[in-house]
């Protein structure tokens, strides 16, 4: 599909000046260290109350590392009016907004891992028992982050206060995703069996995805060209 | 102003852009023929800029009509056959020119995007610098980039908001050569300019706009080429007193 | 004009309420477990259902206004949602009063008071984006876009966090039951309480929905003495 064309191109691009700059890789990459590491002061990581609030304190990394990753999203068009070149263009403002959402999930993965990663070492947990599962709640749940992360991006884009802005907006909109992601991950790095409450919340990530992705291909045009 | 053979590239009716309720374009209605080259002349904040990012798509408008090629300016197919350069030159500082050229031909659908793409950096004489990044070229090379950008997908249409501004005299001199050679393929070109006689001498055609309406609209004379100023003196409200 | 149907709307709404505050106060008996301090339930659920309704208006103002583009869809956006946002709050604190009479705390993270706590500040987030921008037009069009986005989430959040187990009390109108825990009385009473909120909910509209349109005028007159 056409649609998926040019939200790859551009993500694709995206990804291409990531890689080199490494900007969002490395500063969301050492917040998300240091507030790990500041979790582990604020909570003694061998209480057991620490190891069950784990999905909880990985999933605010998450969320607020990732605010270093979408915020650079639509931001990385303002020097020389890259934007409207590409809006000009034959890509569709769904297109841009779904590459940008794309290249957001890409880096937000690795921040991810990384995380899980030092997290491990940390808290001493293991948490590779259930890949599979582990990998869809983090795929899901970082989708939803970005795309309401990209959506919100380019509305926010020419704003006077963007950065400060961004955030205050999202974070609500994102509560039941990452609750969601929270219980889950809890039950997954505990190592409980899948029961039907965790159903419940897989189904509310999915909910959100698709509705909030949606909205996001619907409304882009007007959000965009104003 | 409606040529009776070649047939409308860019139609406005009775065009109204608000911000609030405050109108920035007020009942603009213009019709540039194909293969015209207009001149969009004006003082600062006359609309000239507003009116390029409408034609260019990038600008909702509240009333009235505007076509390009029958389509309208946020179509997809108006926008593959556009050509736009603001007043950024739109290029990336941190990819090298020949990346910034890729991505944009793989976007707008050029055919063997590689070749064009090497094509144009000849062309704009960024060949031996193609690989290195935006970030390290002089002002002249980015502008020249820029051309390349705009160019690159053999545009139908041309929209280019105060192009001359700020270029060096030999940007000026490809600037122009692009230009003529648009016009020879059949392009239709809009420009803004302050720099009348650059632009005067490439057009054919003038528009004159103040305070969002249109004052004057028809084909470029030899009268505007020797005395560039008689259109504001004659035309605008301002320019009488 | 505009002014008298909102005072018109203000008189009949203090009429209603006054007469009915009587009754709630006076005549109702009190609730069998709760004691008095159930009475508060006469405001706290009709705020929370005028603030509902205002939030669903603003989704259809704001639908309405992306595919028409009529300034007055926008101004009536903004303010229903800021009116609902105060019956929002208003929920809230009566809330937290009732939670502190009737378990001893001034918070409780049950289902119902979160999901509107987080409904107050995806609004909240509204008001703060209309600030940020000065142009009306894109304030229009980004405002529109974030209260859909906005009222999606309402039902999702709503949705999900009913999930979660919850010591509120569980549904008490007859609509939702199907039945009805509460005697027909005392609904009836909260019933004509939400029509008297409604009534100065829409009062307060018109009046901030007026303030709209006279800033953007101003803004407009602005533009024009700027532009000579």
């Amino acid at each position: 599909m056409r649609l998926v064309k040019q939200a790859l191109a551009v993500a694709r691009k995206d990804l291409s000046v990531e890689l080199r700059t490494k900007e969002s890789l490395n500063s969301a990459g050492a917040f998300a260290i240091v507030i790990l590491l500041l979790f582990s002061f604020a909570f003694d990581p061998d209480a057991e109350m620490a190891q069950e609030l784990s999905g909880g304190l990985l999933w605010l990394v998450f969320a607020f590392a990732g605010a270093l990753v979408f915020n650079r999203g639509f931001a990385r068009e303002l020097p020389n009016e890259c934007l409207d070149a590409l809006l000009a263009s034959s890509v569709s403002s769904a297109g841009l907004v779904l590459g940008k959402a794309i290249a957001s999930v890409g880096i937000l993965l690795i921040i991810e891992l990384l995380s899980l990663f030092v997290f491990g070492i940390f808290y001493n947990k293991q948490w590779w028992a259930h890949p599979a599962e582990l990998a869809a709640v983090f795929v899901l749940a970082s989708w939803g982050i970005c795309i309401v992360g990209a959506v919100f991006g380019a509305l926010t884009v020419n704003l006077r206060l963007r950065e400060l802005m961004l955030p205050v907006i999202i974070y609500p909109l994102l509560l039941p995703l990452l609750m969601a992601a929270i219980e889950l991950t809890n039950r997954l790095l505990a190592n409980q069996k899948i029961g039907d409450s965790d159903w419940l919340w897989a189904r509310v990530l999915i909910v959100f995805d698709v509705v909030f992705t949606a909205l996001s291909m619907l409304l882009a045009e007007p959000i965009l060209v104003n | 102003m409606p040529d009776a053979i070649a047939p409308d590239a860019i139609t406005i009716d009775r065009l109204w852009k608000f911000y609030g309720d405050y109108p920035a374009l007020r009942n603009l209605s213009l019709t540039l023929a194909e293969g015209r080259c207009c001149a969009l002349l004006g003082r600062n904040g006359a609309g000239k800029t507003t009116l390029l990012r409408i034609l260019a798509g990038l600008s909702p408008f509240q009333r009235g009509d505007v076509h390009m090629f029958g389509n309208t300016p946020r179509s997809e197919d108006a926008r593959r056959q556009l050509g736009f350069l603001g007043h950024g030159i739109g290029v990336y500082e941190d990819l090298s020119a020949r990346e910034n050229l890729l991505f944009f031909a793989r976007i707008s659908y050029v055919g063997d995007a590689s070749q064009v793409c090497d094509t144009w950096l000849e062309r704009v004489d960024l060949a031996r610098v193609a690989n290195m990044p935006v970030r390290q070229f002089s002002r002249g090379m980015r502008q020249r980039l820029a051309l390349a950008r705009t160019f690159l997908n053999e545009p139908k249409t041309l929209l280019l908001d105060e192009p001359f501004t700020s270029l060096d005299d030999r940007a000026i001199a490809m600037l122009s050569e692009l230009l003529t050679e648009a016009r020879r393929r059949g392009a239709t070109i809009v420009l803004s300019t302050h720099q009348l006689r650059e632009a005067l001498a490439i057009a054919s055609d003038v528009a004159l706009l103040e305070n969002g309406r249109l004052r004057y609209a028809g084909e470029r004379t030899a009268e505007m080429l020797d005395d560039p100023g008689f259109l504001y003196r004659t035309h605008t409200e301002l320019g009488a007193a | 004009m505009r002014e008298k149907v909102a005072y018109g709307l203000v008189a009949l709404a203090a009429i209603i309420l006054a007469v009915n505050f009587y009754r709630i106060m006076l005549v109702l008996p009190d609730d069998a477990m709760q004691g008095p301090i159930y009475r508060i339930i006469y405001f706290h659920v009709p705020a929370a259902i005028t603030a509902f309704t205002g939030f669903f208006v603003a989704l259809i103002l704001s639908a309405w206004y992306l595919s028409s583009g009529n300034m007055a869809a926008d101004s009536l956006a903004a303010s229903v949602t800021e009116v609902s946002l105060v019956f929002a709050v208003l929920n809230l604190v009566t809330g937290s009063i009732w939670a502190h009479v009737i378990w001893g705390v001034w918070w409780t993270w049950d289902a119902r008071l979160t999901s509107m706590l987080v409904c107050v500040l995806i609004y909240a987030g509204y008001l703060m984006l209309r600030q940020a921008i000065d142009e009306p037009t894109r304030r229009a069009r980004l405002a529109a876009a974030l209260s859909i986005f906005g009222f999606a989430d309402v039902v999702i959040v709503w949705k999900s966090i009913e999930w979660f187990r919850t010591n509120h009390p569980q549904p008490v109108l007859s609509v939702r039951t199907g039945g009805g825990h509460m005697d027909p009385r005392m609904e009836a009473a909260l019933y004509i309480n939400l029509l008297a909120l409604l009534l100065f909910a829409a009062a307060l509209t018109i009046v901030r929905a007026r303030q709209e349109s006279t800033a953007r005028e101003i803004d407009s007159l602005r533009r024009y003495a700027n532009a000579y």
